[in-house]
């Protein structure tokens, strides 16, 4: 039977290029229908009933939704190119820093970038910058956060090599991922940008930083409303 | 060389709850250090220096955090007897999809049950309420989350089934009466013995929550 895969997503959307990556890497090839968030598609809300959000992924006419999620599902299911180390330490050490970028990273980027005062942005990116040190320090001597060549912790790690720079941009506040203070991070952006599965998949940069400039006010706004 | 299996945690954790199934399931011996989170030790900053939280699971020294990823590593790991996690792709996107719905719409609102009072308590208990009347469409007629066998999905909501006495006396409210299936599979799964061991008394959930609640201010 002839695959058939559906990406549902926005060409902002920095989950939804995570799984564009992914598809791209192991040469998947998909249709993407672009949704237009303030008047969801009948098939989004069909297919994401729980969630009504981007990115869901329609493999054979089965959803499944949630970023890390689907590049788990992507993984077992096309089994070239693994982003996934083979060893369940390795594994566990992956989703951990998964999770954390989102989690903890990219609340205090939002934080660092729209924050209702100058005080709470400057607060914001101290405790961003403790972030970043982590992820410094768990680069150790390694290209990419996969090894030699990017695994699921890089493409995740999207938020840090692209994201983080186009919202500081827009936001007009002043960029904290420097070379010299973090060397091994910044090299990791150099490297990454460099793969085709990543360069290939991010939104044209003028048009985002427009975009954010503004849209990031809302994007603070609705995470701190789910909280 | 034997297994080293060390598990950092607090009787009264959800979280930490999930883990011991698990262990439980996979009939693996290990460890327990309690730990007062009002005092935390010098071995939990060490070994979760980033959350300082628990669970954290120490196997042969190497420490995993985070309750899921726990879990995972453990049927990872142990793989050769009673899988937690579905066999195929599909299957097993699903069983992730729905323990991150527990953990994103439970947890958190779940808290807010038990620390808030007034309009804020009341809009907590309608969205504790949704989100378990979503869970029960999902459960569907299947005994289980996972199908016909206890899974994934199923140990990472049931430890909230010992919460349950303190969210209905706080909040004022019976779950059974919302959410009727979800009480039917929460006593279908306290038949297995490494949920009936491991879910604590829910009377004394209830006065430990009553001790947080005063720490935190809420009374």
């Amino acid at each position: 039977m002839a695959e058939e895969v559906l990406l549902f997503s926005t060409w902002f959307s920095i989950y939804g290029r995570r799984v564009e990556m992914a598809l791209k890497l192991k040469g998947i090839e998909y249709k993407f229908i672009e949704e237009d968030l303030t008047n969801k598609s009948p098939s989004l809300l069909k297919y994401n009933p729980v969630h009504k959000k981007v990115p869901v992924l329609v493999h054979n006419g089965k959803p499944v939704a949630e970023s890390l999620v689907i590049l788990e599902y992507i993984d077992e299911t096309w089994k070239n190119h693994p982003i996934l180390p083979k060893h369940p330490y390795e594994r566990a050490n992956t989703r951990f820093w998964a999770k954390f970028i989102d989690e903890k990273c990219w609340p205090a980027i939002l934080q660092a970038c729209w924050g209702k005062d100058q005080k709470e942005r400057e607060k914001a990116a101290e405790e961003l910058s403790k972030l970043l040190q982590f992820l410094e320090n768990e680069l150790k001597g390694k290209r990419f956060f996969g090894g030699e060549t990017i695994g699921l912790l890089d493409i995740a790690g999207n938020t840090i090599g692209y994201w983080l720079g186009v919202f500081e941009e827009a936001a007009g506040v002043s960029e904290l991922l420097t070379r010299e203070k973090f060397p091994k991070l910044f090299n990791w952006v150099n490297e990454w940008l460099s793969v085709s599965a990543i360069k290939e998949n991010l939104p044209p940069r003028d048009k985002h930083v427009a975009f954010m400039r503004l849209n990031g006010q809302g994007f603070w706004d609705d995470y701190n409303a789910s909280k | 060389m034997a297994d080293e299996v060390v598990l950092v945690d607090t009787w009264v954790s959800m979280f930490g709850m999930r883990v011991r199934i698990a262990l439980a399931e996979k009939g693996i011996k290990y460890e327990y250090k309690e730990e007062d989170l009002c005092n935390k030790s010098k071995l939990l900053l060490k070994i979760n220096p980033i959350y300082k939280k628990i669970p954290v699971l120490i196997h042969n020294g190497k420490p995993v955090c985070e309750s899921l990823i726990i879990v995972q590593y453990i049927d990872e790991v142990w793989n050769d007897r009673s899988p937690l996690m579905p066999s195929d792709p599909y299957p097993r996107a699903c069983a992730r999809f729905w323990a991150d719905f527990v953990d994103k719409r439970v947890y958190d609102v779940a808290k807010k049950v038990w620390t808030t009072k007034g309009e804020e308590q009341e809009a907590a208990k309608k969205e504790f309420i949704e989100a378990f009347q979503i869970l029960e469409r999902q459960l569907g007629d299947h005994p289980y989350f996972g199908g016909e066998r206890f899974g994934f999905v199923d140990l990472s909501l049931i430890p909230f089934y010992s919460w349950f006495y303190a969210y209905e006396t706080f909040g004022n409210f019976s779950i059974e009466a919302e959410c009727p299936k979800i009480i039917a599979w929460a006593k279908r799964c306290l038949q297995k013995d490494s949920v009936a061991s491991t879910l604590p008394d829910e009377k004394k959930v209830y006065e430990c929550v009553v001790q947080m609640r005063k720490r935190f201010g809420v009374e």
